[in-house]
């Protein structure tokens, strides 16, 4: 392993992160804050409980989820992308790293970015809500898994997409919606039988599920099987990575 | 030859279809400035690339300091530090984190000192805290070239340094070349201008279609291939070229002043004693002489049409 190569591409990632500090954290400091006075204080005080949690608590784990998988897979995917853009992707082919090395260097900061970001998210709700947490231990797990396979779903995004729309299209296309429909906001419970079982399609499901039980110890699905999930998932992007760069699809002439 | 790097039969085709490279054998010694001179689309480019393991080859085989670049690509790139034709740069960075990335990514140990040390060599020692947006063209190709430097390659591949580029900072990159030849560096450089590897390189290969068709000492190739002329200027014009004189193919110039004589170097004769014996006994007085060499030029020209004949 060429743990130079892994932490010098770390390290170039991350002082982009750091060049941009202030728009990278305030706006979704900023966003989630919005979430909360909206949802949380305005709608949140009309609902009562949702399994015996406030409202307000109830969307913590959903919210910090949904930053933390649109910043894991913007920052991967714009990582790798825009060495593609600008070409210095060059660099990256003529070095002595292979494909894993490549890999951790950009998932690696992409994750970290999100995990950052996650945390932040996490002490802005302290403002808001009362929130505590039963399970720290598998709240740290989930949350560091989440920022490892969405990172590593936007770094695919970020091999295959051949301009700045493609760029965007998938997050916004399928990740927002799945997000979204994955019971951020709501108990999965909540919804009419129909719709509980296509949710059940929705992997995000299992993510925020097993999330939020770290939180209040509930949860809409069994918890070895959020786990299982994400493996799987995290599984999947590696293997999409590791055929990515065996043949070199869309990078390697 | 001690030969740094070894291609065998390089073939490359791309997706699309496009035979970009036909079975090119190439040794290159280690020390050496090579220039690989050809047209547009020649597969000057492909064949850098290819060494260098942004192509990947068809067939055939390539060996950078004893390793297989496919099967031991580790230790060949480590090797090897690639100036591409393009700027391509990361504009936000610094010069100095630029620079020492392209160190790390290599395998080499973090050293603030060896990147000032070639930051100094292409005078960016005073913009290392710079931006790289903040520089004019010159200076960034100045930083891709420390980029390829930073990790201390063996062999550099300069890929048409000095296209676009003016003539006063051309000059420089030829001092900075022939400062890293001092140095022990390998270099391989192709270009389209002729005048570039003449100045500075040890041999010339000429590729073209995808084929090399040639490769040899620079002075060697112009010496017995080159053509020169011998101009006659004549104290008194003429009107047109003697009978007697017709057989050498004067060339009168058209203020009737001058003769020229081409004369091939390579034959056996040139014939410069005769054709100076015949002028004066056809009565023309010579006022002065003067040879002049063919360039590269046109031994490219030649061969390369040569080839599409």
């Amino acid at each position: 392993m060429n743990w130079t190569a892994i932490r010098a591409i770390y390290v170039f990632e991350m002082a982009r992160f750091f060049r941009t500090l202030t728009q990278s954290l305030i706006s979704p400091v900023l966003s989630t804050s919005l979430y909360f006075v909206v949802f949380g204080t305005a709608i949140g005080s009309r609902i009562e409980t949702v399994e015996d949690v406030s409202y307000g608590a109830f969307i913590v784990p959903g919210l910090i989820m949904l930053s933390v998988m649109t910043q894991a897979t913007s920052n991967a995917s714009f990582g790798i992308y825009f060495p593609k853009f600008i070409g210095t992707i060059y660099e990256l082919l003529s070095a002595p790293v292979n494909f894993l090395e490549i890999t951790l260097g950009y998932v690696g900061a992409a994750a970290t970015k999100a995990l950052f970001i996650g945390v932040i998210i996490f002490v802005t709700a302290f403002f808001f809500v009362d929130i505590t947490v039963q399970h720290p231990f598998a709240m740290i797990a989930f949350l560091l898994m989440t920022c490892v396979s969405f990172a590593l779903l936007g770094f695919i995004i970020g091999i295959w997409a051949g301009n700045f729309e493609q760029l965007q299209l998938i997050p916004l296309l399928v990740i927002t919606p799945l997000v979204f429909l994955g019971g951020s906001f709501y108990s999965v419970t909540m919804l009419p039988p129909v719709w509980q079982t296509i949710t059940m399609f929705n992997p995000v499901v299992y993510l925020i599920s097993g999330f939020r039980w770290a939180f209040f110890g509930t949860a809409d699905v069994p918890v070895a099987i959020s786990l299982a999930a994400i493996a799987f998932f995290m599984a999947a992007c590696m293997a999409a990575i590791w055929w990515i760069f065996r043949t070199g699809w869309r990078i390697r002439q | 030859m001690n030969a740094i790097v070894s291609i065998k039969n390089l073939h490359k085709a791309y997706d699309s279809g496009f035979v970009a490279l036909r079975g090119v054998d190439l040794d290159i010694a280690e020390g050496e400035i090579l220039a690989l001179l050809g047209p547009n689309g020649a597969g000057k480019t492909t064949l850098i690339s290819t060494v260098c393991g942004i192509t990947v080859p068809t067939a055939g085989k390539i060996m950078v300091g004893g390793h297989d670049t496919v099967t031991d690509y580790r230790a060949a790139r480590s090797l090897i530090g690639l100036v591409p034709q393009e700027i391509n740069l990361e504009p936000f960075e610094t010069v100095e984190n630029t620079v020492s990335f392209s160190r790390g990514l290599f395998g080499k140990k973090k050293d603030p000192a060896r990147v000032a040390e070639v930051l100094k060599m292409l005078s960016l020692d005073d913009k290392a805290k710079s931006k790289i947006k903040e520089l004019s063209g010159g200076m960034k190709r100045r930083v891709l070239i420390a980029k390829a430097l930073a990790h201390e390659p063996r062999v550099l591949f300069l890929d048409e340094p000095t296209a676009g580029v003016d003539v006063e900072l051309r000059k420089d990159m030829w001092n900075v070349v022939a400062d890293l030849k001092a140095h022990g560096v390998t270099i391989i450089l192709t270009t389209h201008y002729i005048e570039e590897a003449e100045a500075i390189a040890d041999r010339v290969g000429i590729i073209s279609k995808g084929e090399i068709l040639l490769v040899q000492n620079k002075d060697e190739m112009m010496s017995q291939m080159g053509r020169k002329e011998l101009r006659v200027d004549l104290v008194e014009p003429v009107e047109t070229i003697p009978d007697a004189l017709m057989k050498y193919d004067l060339v009168l110039a058209p203020n009737g002043r001058a003769v020229t004589y081409t004369y091939d170097t390579r034959a056996e004769r040139t014939g410069i004693r005769t054709v100076l014996n015949d002028l004066d006994a056809a009565g023309l007085r010579m006022a002065d002489l003067q040879t002049q060499q063919s360039s590269l030029e046109e031994i490219f020209t030649t061969l390369v049409k040569e080839q599409s004949a």
